[in-house]
């Protein structure tokens, strides 16, 4: 189990201040000039040798994608754009970090921006996110009045300017290339890459988009060192996460854990266990809407970090954890999602757009039961279909879950294809 | 998708208060020269503050001049955007969160507490006080079920307590967000998992080695 002196955001449920005063306290700002003047190499070898994965669901290394960013400007400028676009169902870290500890997130902008040879950033907030949006922009005007943000900030003699930006309620702008489109006022549609961000992204110039929780980690990795935060968690899957359990627990919450922590042990630790017990455990989503569930049997021993988890064919995702108890319609819990992706697909790729709908109203059938057996292969085939063959991830998102439900349920939802048939030849 | 069409009764004009004008310049200011379109969410959003909830189609035209920006983009982000309300609101607008992490946990009650003392989704309760959605996964799903009334979340809700609340806002009382059980936040109810021992900053120890 991870230490109190272990964890990064030490501030993660609001119990101290978010103001400048209590995170310095905390210990963010310290020595960052000092950091910044090892330079950019070795900060970007450090967030290498880190192993830090991505935190916003794909889990690509960070240090690699800095890397991606041209050496030297050819006169564009350079961005960095910070993805605080949380919508992705189950998940609630980012918001914790906005409104309780932005202090490490404006620290993290200034050394990756840095690092990445950008003199401005955007972080771009969901719209829905309104408080949290004050409370980050009233913590980024303190930064600016402390001299950590503007011209020669934080004394480090780079010039940095960080601003943010928001949105207006669409999921599809938590995937970069349309979190970028949104920024530069037009719809959320993503773009096709290549071109990638690094060589061409907002406004046309080299741009790095990263999560939230992924670059308010960096200050800490770089003062800690590498090998500490290396030393956490498993080979390829380093460090501290911040999970969010959701559904049927006893408690439901926000911690941050070592990477690799059993599955188990995370909900009966920190969410006080299933509802009823571990034994009245269905199912869980391990790591967003997005992921395909996992049934019990391989909730019980599964370990929460990206390679475990992709071993049983799901994935960790952006770490939020939501939990089914037996009493859980698990085929309509299912449905809901899909009726989720219909309504946030934004309707640029016929299969995504079409597709989406399509699948809806098939689960919507399996969830009454009034469908044939063979609909649930032709709904397989038909996420099959959708998968991989859309510009963005949209798509696959909508169709994992339905393909993980069948994979482990199949069987409940050809009973009640059985039953709702018994039904009728029983009322005729 | 969602389709999304303008009211049929629109105002005839609009116009940002001097105040809200200077604070427009003051956004367009965060982007680059010639990149003003940028800048069309948060004017938008600030239209529809002004504009008691709802962006009417003149404040559309309006926002594209101001940014310089052809009428049908600017349309065009409208109807995207689902955070744009294109009709009249209530003054007390219900977003309920009905994805699976708050279904989960009750949202269905909630919808029926909606119904029962707020009316049909969708439309202006007869008081004009509220209106009523389900929208998408609102980002508080370990405080769920939840909903957002105008700016703020109320977390970790019942049916119960989310009558109180419609109530409360009915008679205009002030109501608390967040937590309604007495969480400070995502904490586990109870007694804290984590976080219990004073933090103690580690210091960066490498400025003297820069070989």
């Amino acid at each position: 189990m991870l230490e109190d002196k272990d964890r990064i955001f030490t501030n993660l449920y609001g119990l101290d201040g978010w103001e400048l005063k209590s995170a310095q306290r905390r210990g963010d700002w310290d020595s960052t000039a000092a950091i910044i003047g090892k330079g950019r190499d070795w900060i970007i070898d450090e967030m290498k040798k880190s192993g830090l994965r991505g935190r916003g669901g794909a889990g690509f290394p960070t240090g690699l994608k800095w890397s991606f960013m041209p050496k030297e400007s050819d006169g564009r400028p350079h961005y960095l754009v910070v993805n605080a676009d949380e919508s992705e169902p189950g998940t609630c870290k980012d918001r914790e970090i906005l409104r309780h500890d932005p202090q490490k997130l404006i620290e993290g902008c200034l050394i990756a921006s840095f690092a990445m040879n950008a003199h401005v950033a955007y972080i771009y907030v969901r719209g829905e996110f309104i408080r949290e949006r004050e409370v980050l922009q009233a913590a980024v005007d303190e930064a600016y009045a402390a001299g950590l943000l503007g011209k020669n900030a934080a004394g480090s003699g780079w010039d940095f300017d960080l601003y943010v930006h928001h949105g207006a309620g669409a999921y599809i702008c938590g995937e970069e290339t349309a979190l970028l489109e949104s920024l530069e006022g037009k719809k959320g549609m993503p773009r096709l890459k290549p071109p990638f961000p690094a060589n061409c992204g907002l406004y046309g110039a080299p741009t790095t988009v990263n999560n939230v929780e992924s670059i308010a980690v960096a200050p800490t990795i770089l003062r800690r060192g590498a090998t500490w935060f290396a030393g956490l968690g498993r080979p390829n899957n380093t460090g501290t996460k911040i999970f969010s359990i959701s559904g049927h627990v006893n408690n439901p919450c926000n911690v941050e854990e070592e990477m690799g922590i059993p599955l188990r042990e995370l909900i009966d630790r920190h969410a006080g266990g299933v509802r009823g017990g571990w034994d009245n455990l269905l199912a869980v989503i391990p790591g967003g809407s997005s992921v395909p569930l996992l049934p019990k049997q391989i909730c019980d021993d599964v370990l929460m970090d990206f390679d475990s988890l992709k071993a049983v064919q799901s994935g960790l995702g952006t770490a939020a954890v939501i939990v089914m108890d037996k009493s859980t319609d698990v085929i309509k819990a299912i449905a809901r999602l899909s009726a989720f992706y219909k309504h946030e697909s934004c309707g640029q790729c016929t299969p995504c757009r079409e597709g989406t709908g399509w699948m809806w109203r098939v689960m919507e059938r399996l969830v009454s039961g009034e469908a044939a057996v063979e609909e649930i292969d032709m709904l397989l085939d038909v996420t099959k279909r959708v998968e991989g063959h859309t510009i963005c991830a949209l798509g696959d998102a909508a169709a994992w879950p339905i393909q993980g439900l069948i994979r482990h349920f199949r069987g409940t939802i050809e009973e009640r294809i059985a039953d709702k048939r018994g039904v009728q030849v029983a009322a005729e | 998708m969602s389709v999304r069409r303008l009211a049929a009764q629109q105002p005839e004009t609009f116009e940002f208060t001097p105040e809200n004008k200077a604070w427009a310049e003051k956004q367009i200011a965060k982007y680059p020269a010639g990149k003003q379109a940028s800048a069309i969410i948060p004017l938008f959003w600030q239209a529809q503050k002004q504009h008691d909830g709802w962006l009417p189609e003149p404040a559309i035209r309006y926002v594209a001049t101001m940014l310089g920006m052809d009428y049908i983009r600017a349309l065009e982000v409208a109807t995207f955007y689902t955070m744009f309300n294109l009709s009249p609101m209530g003054e007390h607008y219900v977003q309920l969160c009905g994805t699976t992490p708050c279904w989960l946990r009750g949202a269905d009650d909630l919808k029926e507490a909606c119904r029962k003392h707020i009316g049909p989704e969708g439309q202006v309760s007869a008081d004009g006080k509220f209106s009523w959605l389900e929208v998408e996964c609102l980002g508080a799903c370990a405080n769920a079920p939840m909903v957002q009334i105008n700016d703020y979340y109320f977390e970790d809700l019942d049916a119960a307590r989310l009558e109180k609340i419609i109530a409360d806002l009915r008679s205009g009382k002030t109501v608390d967000p967040g937590p309604q059980t007495g969480r400070r936040s995502s904490e586990p109810a109870g007694k804290l998992t984590s976080l219990t021992e004073p933090v103690t900053p580690v210091s960066f120890a490498r400025e003297s080695d820069d070989a």
